[in-house]
């Protein structure tokens, strides 16, 4: 896979199956690479844009939650839900 | 003769030595009242039942051993020996061992559970999975009232406030609590969208802290697939639970600092990671232009431009020398054109005697004479001005000098007749 691939892999990646750690290990990663300094200019850049996207999903998924507090729910049927936790104030 | 008189210490090791012969070795049950644990490390309390009392100390050596906390209140066995202490003349049980009783003697419950669980390797090292590096969703397992759960939100809020929590409320203590805390790890095993688990309450007694000694409980963490941070009570309280688990927190709020990473060092991090990355990247640029720039300085390129640099300057030369020579032919033919007209016009001799001049000629030959040399005096001389001829005789000649040119010229002119 060229380098170019790569990036459009990730670019077309929904933000959602990006995670965090793998979002954070790719930035890592990007920076690995661009210490190697056998990089292209060329590559350089997409590196960097790579780099800077990257970084912003990070950003936003440690800015996106509003306090968000559940609580875990096991329906008859197996399934799951979550609902609101309340503090049971004794 | 006179009965011997003891002193207070013969009589006190006379004591000692039938109390400590006679008695020895033995089990004493009864409730602890008192109890004191001094900076020391040595315990003094006192046993006492509804009818008598008795002074114990258990050493610091001894009470390490045991694992329970004592309190007031708490009914025990003591095994130990009655001793005397000759300082102050009292008896009191030198304490070895002592176990809770009426409750099951849960600290033998605890160490046969330990021992049977510890050779199933449920504390193995191997076994324990590696908490995640960044957690997004944490599940907690505890009580939905008390201490633990607000100390856990509280730490996240602070720290972490991106993290999502997902709680299960269930009883931790009681009737049922190890039942409700197995159920709980089993449901989020298999809601199984969580990173990691969070299980434990806040301090209290050894029989309030039970149900996390129970083996339901420490076979569920044991099962577990999402790792499992325990949290039971204070630091001093280990659980068979912390011993199952992948990691034991002191506390619920240690839990939470553990579990998560803060965020203001998460985005540092990030914040570090771009810095460097703009780094690397301007770095390139700098090493690729140098490159170029090494590459201009090498004598084959050079060449190739000092060639051009050459050939720029030879086609300037061409172009300045081009130009001064077609301005040097145009001024020459324009010399060449005004004096060719000149020329022209002075070989026309109407034209210079238009000017004032005339032609003077020999009679009989006619021919033109340009010298006084060739004129005698008496000669005849035909004139021709611009507009006609005179007939002459010379009269008076005189070679010029300098002063009389003028007169002759005057002369001649006086001379001239109409032809």
């Amino acid at each position: 896979m060229t380098l170019n691939e790569k990036f459009d892999n990730i670019l077309n990646m929904k933000e959602k199956e990006m995670t965090f750690e793998t979002a954070l290990k790719r930035l890592e990663e990007i920076v690995t690479s661009l210490e190697k300094g056998d990089v292209s200019l060329e590559d350089a850049i997409n590196l960097f844009e790579e780099g800077i996207h990257t970084a912003e999903i990070c950003k936003a998924q440690l800015e996106s939650a509003e306090k968000r507090i559940k609580e875990l729910i096991k329906n008859s049927d197996g399934t799951f839900s979550l609902s609101d936790f309340q503090f049971d104030v004794k | 003769m006179e009965e011997k008189v003891y002193t207070v210490r013969e009589v006190t090791r006379l004591i000692k030595k039938i109390i400590e012969q006679g008695i020895g070795f033995l089990w004493v049950r009864g409730e602890i009242s008192n109890f004191k644990a001094h900076p020391s490390g040595h315990f003094y309390f006192s046993l006492k039942d509804e009818f008598s009392q008795l002074s114990c100390v258990m050493f610091r050596e001894e009470n390490r051993k045991i694992l329970f906390k004592p309190e007031n209140g708490m009914e025990l066995n003591t095994y130990g020996r009655i001793g005397l202490y000759e300082k102050q003349g009292v008896y009191q049980l030198y304490v070895y061992d002592m176990k809770p009783v009426g409750i099951g003697d849960l600290a033998l419950r605890f160490e046969e559970l330990k021992k049977k669980l510890k050779e199933e390797g449920l504390f193995d090292k191997e076994h324990k999975k590696p908490l995640p590096d960044f957690p997004l969703k944490i599940g907690v397992i505890t009580a939905s009232s008390g201490a633990a759960i607000q100390d856990i939100l509280n730490i996240l809020s602070r720290r972490a406030p991106y993290i999502e929590v997902i709680i299960k409320p269930v009883r931790v203590q009681g009737e049922g609590a190890a039942q409700e805390l197995a159920e709980a790890m089993k449901e989020f095993n298999e809601y199984k969208d969580v990173d990691l688990l969070i299980v434990g309450r806040g301090g209290g007694s050894i029989e309030d802290l039970w149900a996390f000694n129970e083996e339901i409980v420490a076979r569920a963490i044991y099962l577990s697939e999402i790792p499992v941070v325990s949290a039971v009570g204070h630091e001093i309280d280990f659980t068979i639970s912390d011993f199952v688990a992948d990691l034991r927190a002191p506390t619920p709020s240690a839990a939470a600092e553990l579990a998560v990473r803060d965020k203001k060092e998460i985005l540092d991090g990030i914040n570090h990671l771009l810095q460097t990355m703009k780094r690397l990247l301007f770095s390139n640029f700098e090493q690729k232009s140098e490159k170029l720039k090494s590459l201009t300085k090498r004598y084959g390129i050079a060449r190739v431009i000092d060639m051009i640099r050459e050939r720029k300057q030879m086609v300037d030369e061409y172009e300045r020398r081009v130009i001064s020579k077609v301005s040097y032919l145009y001024s020459i033919k324009l010399q060449i054109q005004d004096g060719l007209y000149k020329r022209l016009n002075g070989l026309d001799p109407s034209a210079v005697l238009g000017r004032g001049y005339s032609i003077t000629r020999r009679i009989p030959e006619m021919k033109i004479v340009s010298s006084i040399k060739d004129i005698n005096l008496y000669d005849r001389l035909s004139i021709e001005f611009v507009d006609g001829k005179v007939r002459t005789i010379v009269d008076k000649k005189n070679l010029r000098t300098t002063e009389d040119s003028e007169t002759k010229e005057k002369k001649t002119k006086n001379n001239i007749n109409s032809d």
